[in-house]
This record gives C-alpha cells, sequence and structure tokens, in this order.
C-alpha cells in the first residue's frame, strides 16, 4: 500500500511540476520576451484561466503526503523550514502580482507588478531545484528522524549541509534552466508573431543550457548519491525513464527547428516527466535519504501511515482525481488555441 | 479555509537550552508536566506564528463564504425574474469576492504547509487522521474553486445567464464544501472521533465517517458559517447603507440593503439558536473545564448565572464588579434552573486552559456582539418591512458602522475555541506543548513570522485599497479602456 502512495505522490509532485512549471516558466521570461504592456498582457493570458489550477496540485500533493507519509511529511517540513517559507512569500507575492496587475489602469502599477510576477517566478524554480537537489543528496537526518538546515553553511557537502551547497545551487539552476525552456515553449505554443519568435529564441537559448547542465548534473548526481546507480541497477527497467527524458531533450531540439510548437512543448514535457521518474525510481525506497547514517532514512517502509487510511484514501482519492481531470481537461479544451489582443479576458 | 491551531500565551522563560533527541511518548504527552522553561520559548513562537497567520488568513475566507450565498442568491433572482439590476450587483460583488478570494487563497497556503513546518511533532502523531481531511480540502475543494473562479469572474458572455449561475453554484458549494473540511480538521482536535493508537504511539484513522461526521464538527461547522454569512451581510448591508447615505448608486444601493438585512436577520438568529446554543452545550458536554473558565466560573454552583460583564482576578479567584443574569447558565447548558455547573476549581491547574482572561474576554466579546447584531438586524429588518429603511438615517448609519464587528466577532469566536482548547493540541490526548517542532529554533520561527508580518501588512492596504475603488466605482456600467481591452471581470467579457 505504502509503495503505491509513493507512486501516486511522485505521479503528483510531477504533474505539478509539469503543470506549474509551464506557468513559473512564463514568469521567468516574461520581462525578456514581452516589452510592452499589451505583449505582457498576452503573456499573462497565456496562463491566465490555469495558473491557480495548476498551483493547486501543488496543495494538494502536499495534503496527500501528509496523510500518505506523516513522518516524512513532519520531518522535511520542519527541517526544509526556511526555504518553504521563503517558497510560500515568493507564491504569496507571485499570486497576487497576477491577480491584481490588471486592476489598476496605470502604468507604474503594472510596470511593478511585472517586476514582481517574474522575480518569484525566477527565484521558485531556484528554490524548487534546490529542494530537490536536497532530496537527491540526503540529509543530515537523526535517530528521531528529524533535522533543520540552515540556508546554507560552507556550500560543500558533508555532515553540516545548508540548503544550499554547490550541488543543490547546481540543480537549482538547472531548475531554472529547465523551467525557462518549458515556459519558452509554452508562451511559443499560445502566440503569434513577434511573441512566438521571442520566445521561440529564448527556448533555443535554454536548450543548450538544458542539455549542458542535463549531462553535468547527471554525472555530479552518481557521485553525491550512490544510491541513484544502486536503484537503477536493481531495476533495469527502470532505464526507460532516462532514455524517455533523453527522447524529449532531442524531441524539444528537433521540433524547435521544425517549428512545431506544440510538439516541442509536448517533449519538454515528456523531458521533465522522464527526468523526475528517474529520480523518484533512483531514490526508491528511500523517500528522504540521510546524509549522516543510512539507516537513519526516511523510507516507504519507515514513513507511512496504517492501511486502514492508506486503503479509505485510495477510494476518495481516485474519485476526487476523476473529477480534477475532468475540471482540467474541460478548462484546456476551452482554453485551446493562440492567446490573442482582440479577445477581451482579464488579464 | 480557516485552519486551527493554538493560540498565544505569554509567559516569561528563560534563555534557551537546546532539548534535541525528544521524544513525545503517550505518558510525556499527557502528562501536563511543564517542561523545561528554554523550550517554552520556541512554543511561544510558534503558537504566534499560526495564531497571526491564521486570524490574517480568515479575514478573507469569511468574506469569501458568505458572499458566495449572497451572490448565488443575486444570481437566482436574476435568472428566475430577468432584471438585470441584480446581475450588475452580482457583477459587482463578484469583483470584491474575486480580490478577498485571492487573498484567501495566498494566505491560505502558508496555513496547510504550516502543520508540518512548525508543528511537526504533532503532525507526525496526527498526520494519518487529519492529513485525511486536509488532503481531501485540497482534491475535492480547491479543483473544484480553481477551475470555476476564472468562469465566474470572466465568463458570463461566454457561458450565458444558466451556465453562469451553474458556475455561481460551484463557487458557492466549493468554497463551503472548503470550510467543512477545515472545520472537522478542527473539530478532530477539539473532539477527537475515529482514531486509534498504533505501537508508536502515533494517532491513525480507525473510521473515516466518524472523522467526517463529528458531532462537534457539525455544530461547529454551522455555527462557523452563519458566521461567515453575517460578514456577507453585514458588508453588503453596510455598502449599501454607504450609498444611500451618500447618495450614489443609491438603486444598488437598495438591492445591497434588501438583501443583506433579510438574510441577516435570519443568520443572526439561527447563530443564537439553534447554532450557538448548539456549539455551547458540545463544549458542556465535551471540555467542561473550558466552559468554567470562558463563562469565568471560578466555583462550582448549583443554578449559574450567566455573567455580562466583569474582569476576572486569577490571584483572588473572583470576578471584579460582575453583572450577572441570575441561573441563566445553569438553564441554558442543562435547560434547569438548578442544574449544577461545574466551576473551575473542579480541575487540575494543569488542565485548564493557559491564559483564561483571554479566553473569558474573546467568548464574551463574540456573544456581545452576536447579541448587537440580532438587535441591529431586527430593527433594520422591521423597517425594510415597513418600506422605511432607506428613509430612516440612524439605522443606515447603524449598519454601515457594523462592517468591523462581524469580522471581530468570527476572530473572538475562534479564538475562544482555540484558547478554549488548550492546554491540549489534541483535546485530551497531546497537549500544545509537545508539539511543535522541536527543531525550529524560536529565532527562525521569529524570522518568519516577522516576514509573514511585513508581507500581511502589504496584502491588508492592497486590499483596503482596491475594495475601496470597487466601492467607489459602483455596480453601473465602465467604459473599456484604451486600447479595446477591458479591465478585470468588467461586464465578464471575453
Amino acid at each position: 500500500m505504502g509503495n503505491l502512495w509513493f507512486l501516486l505522490v511522485a505521479l503528483m509532485l510531477t504533474v505539478y511540476v509539469v503543470l506549474d512549471g509551464f506557468d513559473l516558466g512564463a514568469g521567468i521570461i516574461h520581462l525578456f520576451v514581452a516589452k510592452t504592456d499589451e505583449e505582457r498582457r498576452l503573456v499573462l493570458r497565456s496562463i491566465g484561466p490555469v495558473w491557480d489550477g495548476n498551483e493547486v496540485w501543488l496543495l494538494a500533493t502536499g495534503g496527500t503526503l501528509y496523510f500518505a507519509f506523516p513522518a516524512l511529511y513532519a520531518a522535511s517540513f520542519s527541517g526544509f523550514y526556511l526555504p518553504l517559507m521563503i517558497v510560500l512569500w515568493l507564491l504569496i507575492l507571485r499570486g497576487i502580482s497576477i491577480e491584481f496587475r490588471s486592476h489598476v489602469d496605470e502604468p507604474t502599477w503594472a510596470v511593478f507588478w511585472d517586476a514582481v510576477f517574474g522575480f518569484s517566478s525566477l527565484l521558485l524554480a531556484v528554490f524548487y531545484g534546490a529542494a530537490l537537489g536536497n532530496v537527491v543528496r540526503g540529509v543530515p537526518l537523526d535517530a528521531q528522524g528529524r533535522f533543520f538546515e540552515p540556508l546554507w553553511t560552507n556550500f560543500r557537502l558533508g555532515p553540516d549541509t545548508g540548503i544550499l551547497d554547490w550541488y543543490t545551487i547546481l540543480v537549482g539552476v538547472f531548475a531554472l534552466l529547465v523551467l525557462t525552456l518549458h515556459g519558452a515553449l509554452w508562451v511559443a505554443l499560445k502566440t503569434e508573431n513577434v511573441l512566438n519568435q521571442r520566445s521561440r529564441q529564448a527556448a533555443r537559448a535554454a536548450w543548450w543550457g538544458v542539455a549542458a547542465f542535463t549531462v553535468i548534473v547527471t554525472l555530479f548526481t552518481f557521485r553525491v548519491q550512490p544510491q541513484v546507480g544502486v536503484s537503477l541497477a536493481a531495476h533495469p527497467w527502470g532505464y526507460i525513464f532516462p532514455a524517455f527524458a533523453l527522447a524529449g531533450l532531442l524531441g524539444m531540439a528537433w521540433f524547435l527547428k521544425q517549428k512545431n510548437d506544440a510538439r516541442a512543448f509536448f517533449s519538454s514535457c515528456a523531458y521533465i516527466v522522464g527526468m523526475l521518474a528517474s529520480v523518484a525510481l533512483g531514490l526508491y525506497p528511500y523517500l528522504l535519504p540521510a546524509s549522516t547514517d543510512p539507516a537513519f532514512a526516511l523510507t516507504v517502509e519507515n514513513s507511512q501511515a496504517q492501511p486502514y487510511g492508506l486503503r479509505i484514501g485510495l477510494i476518495w482519492w481516485l474519485i476526487g482525481m476523476a473529477f480534477a481531470i475532468a475540471y482540467s481537461v474541460y478548462t484546456y479544451r476551452s482554453f485551446a488555441g493562440k492567446v490573442r489582443p482582440s479577445s477581451e479576458e482579464g488579464y | 479555509m480557516a485552519f486551527s491551531a493554538p493560540f498565544s500565551k505569554t509567559r516569561n522563560s528563560p534563555p534557551s537550552l537546546k532539548l534535541r533527541y525528544y521524544v513525545p511518548s503517550a505518558a510525556r504527552r499527557c502528562s501536563g508536566i511543564q517542561e523545561n522553561q528554554s523550550l517554552q520559548d520556541a512554543l511561544i513562537v510558534h503558537r504566534l506564528h499560526f495564531a497571526f497567520t491564521i486570524t490574517f488568513h480568515y479575514i478573507f475566507p469569511q468574506l469569501t463564504m458568505g458572499l458566495a450565498l449572497l451572490i448565488l442568491i443575486l444570481k437566482s433572482i436574476a435568472l428566475r425574474s430577468g432584471n438585470e439590476e441584480y446581475n450588475r450587483a452580482a457583477r459587482f460583488w463578484a469583483k470584491i469576492f474575486g480580490v478577498s478570494f485571492a487573498i484567501g487563497v495566498v494566505t491560505g497556503i502558508p496555513m496547510e504547509f504550516q502543520f508540518g513546518t512548525n508543528w511537526a511533532e504533532f503532525s507526525k502523531s496526527a498526520g494519518g487522521v487529519i492529513g485525511q481531511t486536509l488532503a481531501l480540502e485540497g482534491v475535492y475543494s480547491f479543483f473544484l474553486e480553481s477551475t470555476f473562479l476564472g468562469l465566474f469572474l470572466f465568463g458570463e458572455k461566454r457561458l450565458g445567464p444558466r451556465g453562469h449561475w451553474v458556475t455561481s453554484l460551484m463557487m458557492f458549494l466549493g468554497s463551503w464544501l472548503s470550510g467543512y473540511f477545515i472545520v472537522a480538521t478542527n473539530a478532530w482536535m477539539q473532539h477527537p472521533a475515529g482514531y486509534t493508537v498504533d505501537s508508536h504511539g502515533n494517532f491513525q484513522l480507525a473510521d473515516f465517517w466518524a472523522l467526517l461526521l463529528n458531532p462537534w464538527g457539525l455544530w461547529e461547522y454551522a455555527h462557523t458559517m452563519i458566521g461567515a454569512t453575517l460578514t456577507g451581510c453585514f458588508t453588503m448591508a453596510a455598502v449599501g447603507a454607504f450609498y444611500l447615505l451618500a447618495h450614489k448608486h443609491e438603486e444598488y444601493g437598495r438591492i445591497f440593503l434588501k438583501l443583506g438585512v433579510t438574510a441577516g436577520v435570519i443568520a443572526a438568529i439561527l447563530q443564537l439558536f439553534p447554532f450557538g446554543d448548539g456549539q455551547g452545550r458540545m463544549i458542556a458536554k465535551y471540555q467542561p473545564a473550558t466552559l468554567a473558565a470562558m463563562e469565568g466560573l471560578f466555583h462550582t454552583r448549583d443554578g449559574a448565572p450567566l455573567i455580562i460583564l466583569g474582569q476576572p482576578d486569577m490571584e483572588k479567584q473572583r470576578l471584579d464588579n460582575p453583572m450577572e443574569f441570575p441561573w441563566m447558565l445553569s438553564f441554558l447548558t442543562y435547560r434547569a434552573w438548578t442544574a449544577q455547573i461545574k466551576g473551575m476549581d473542579e480541575f487540575p491547574p494543569q488542565d485548564l486552559p493557559d491564559n483564561i482572561p483571554l479566553l473569558y474576554y474573546s467568548y464574551h466579546v463574540m456573544v456581545g456582539l452576536g447579541t448587537i447584531f440580532i438587535a441591529v438586524f431586527v430593527i433594520a429588518a422591521w423597517q425594510l418591512w415597513r418600506g422605511a429603511l432607506y428613509r430612516s438615517r440612524a439605522v443606515l448609519w447603524a449598519l454601515m458602522l457594523c462592517l468591523p464587528f462581524p469580522y471581530i466577532a468570527n476572530t473572538a469566536g475562534w479564538i475562544t475555541a482555540e484558547m478554549g482548547r488548550q492546554p491540549w493540541l489534541i483535546y485530551g490526548l497531546m497537549r500544545t506543548n509537545v508539539g511543535f517542532s522541536r527543531q525550529v529554533s524560536a529565532g527562525n520561527a521569529w524570522f518568519t513570522l516577522i516576514g509573514f508580518m511585513g508581507l500581511y501588512t502589504v496584502l491588508g492596504i492592497l486590499f483596503l485599497f482596491l475594495v475601496y475603488r470597487e466601492i467607489d466605482h459602483g455596480p453601473g456600467p465602465r467604459p473599456l479602456r484604451a486600447g479595446g481591452s477591458s479591465s478585470f471581470g468588467s461586464g465578464g467579457a471575453e
């Protein structure tokens, strides 16, 4: 039962990154590809009806993690106290910058919220990446399954790590590049003319960064967390995930060249899914590895709630997810096609 | 989306000593022994952290939940009668709803996180139970709300009158469902049901329906939602009264008054009976120590009085200058004039709430304001029925000036619930002083508390600014902005 929930939580988190990832990415490139007020409103409208729903996946994932793996939720949320609080502040700033920008018809007001939107999206991507880096690297868990990391210590690996060390910063930059690319491809897909061209340009530039960092971060990951190599060797079928990611990476380059925005964007989705699935499998059965003593690590086995709650949860989770997917399909279908200046909507 | 949590308490504590490897065993959890004072330091900050963020957060959901109901009523009248003014009125409130909802959402996310960040020991013990209701909220309400909010705010032209009415129904269902899951979470902490204790001393779900249909939760939900409805009614009536007093947008002012006062008088009376009364009897039954403390009853008595005024003196164990209704408390609690009510002297001091004066005052503020609400709304409704409300300046002034009071009453009500639950985090099972995150120091908690204070000050100012603009513009049509694109939701254009 715990393994099933590990799969479901990983799935929800992946959906979150793929969906909210493109609107974070849109925020990252917003200031650079959109110059006029009209263009910026178009970028906002390209995510307008969906960004809020995308973010709900984070809350739903958090809630699911809470009841399925209470010990993991408690340990990781309190251990990552500082970066999570900063993430919360950024989510607040980002949410109101999108919602409030259009309330006042005054250029100064709009410029301010555009800057807040871009800045918060960028930092969120870095922090998400650093958080993932921390999970992969492992954290200094004690025998009671607790830890606390300051934002940084000496930027080195070892027993006394902070949230930011050279490895997690590397992963943070990597995440920034991946989401920039993902968002640029989304904006290219949803827009026309100059916005479309600038977004493709941004995507092409970001692609080289992503390709380079994929190699670098992957190599360092095998060194920093040997478990990844062990897990993959134990489940050779799992090589399908990195292969999937690689196909996505090459697909992006190919379809960018072909100027096929939709396929390029879906290749990026495939790349993200492949990378996250590789990480999830690479860590399994660990949920949160310990950098102190491997015995202190949080695993599926020692973190899960009891079977009754997990069984009941499965019933309502499946029903609820059917609803959620129906809503999402409806929203995305009615939002299909390019956003145009003539169509009036809220942003 | 109200969350529950321990509220603040003040106590002087010496500088800190870290106690790192602490395991809350079931025995310790219930022992009531005050631990190492140094830990109290961090405990206080964590309590303040939750108290501040939840109090600020709940300003917004109470308005959106209340307005969701009233907007649904406006939309229903418009749909049945075809009266366009009701549609415009609904659109106007939808804009204020949108601003309030946005702040409610962004300040709500920290609440879900804080269970883990600041209350890790509690989450580790109880996550198997209350994680269920929190996840249910995410999966069942948030997806619903996020899908229909956009359609509700911007989709009126595309969806047509019937389709748009459905979106207002969905917003009502989503926000009220969200409230249910949160109240069910709090109710479990107030009166745990449907759980077992596993071999590690953690709480695990044993009966899903007992968790969801906790009798405490049903009363608490009704009480909370009627409180939110009152906030919506007072806000609507106050804006209506302002429009009439200022001679602006008067045709809409009359609609707002009619609906705000009609719904308000029903809600205000229901809040006293049966809902407030039912909530009170839950407390009498399951939290007798809380009842004694909030009523200011120091000594056990037959035929206990209901205290109207008086300041509790904890040193002398008495109320100063008491003003009271004789026998009334016994009657209200047990429907018998001479029934015995247990006073605070019946309970060991470590099982009494840790800040009795604050509990006592917040409860009395809530009840006092609730009484004023009934008086104001009954008078206003009577004038409305006579056809004289729109001309009665005194009543209009009263309605307008009442605007802050429902917020204060709702906040005071939650302080009563949360201070009344003390010293327990989970009533009778886990004490507040063992529930916080051991490894998050007071310094780190202060850092983020100060951050939230700064950020929320900005949010509060923005909210007032944007809502003021909407009220100033009024519900009438307004010109499109240059460039051909309309601003936020004007006319629901698409």
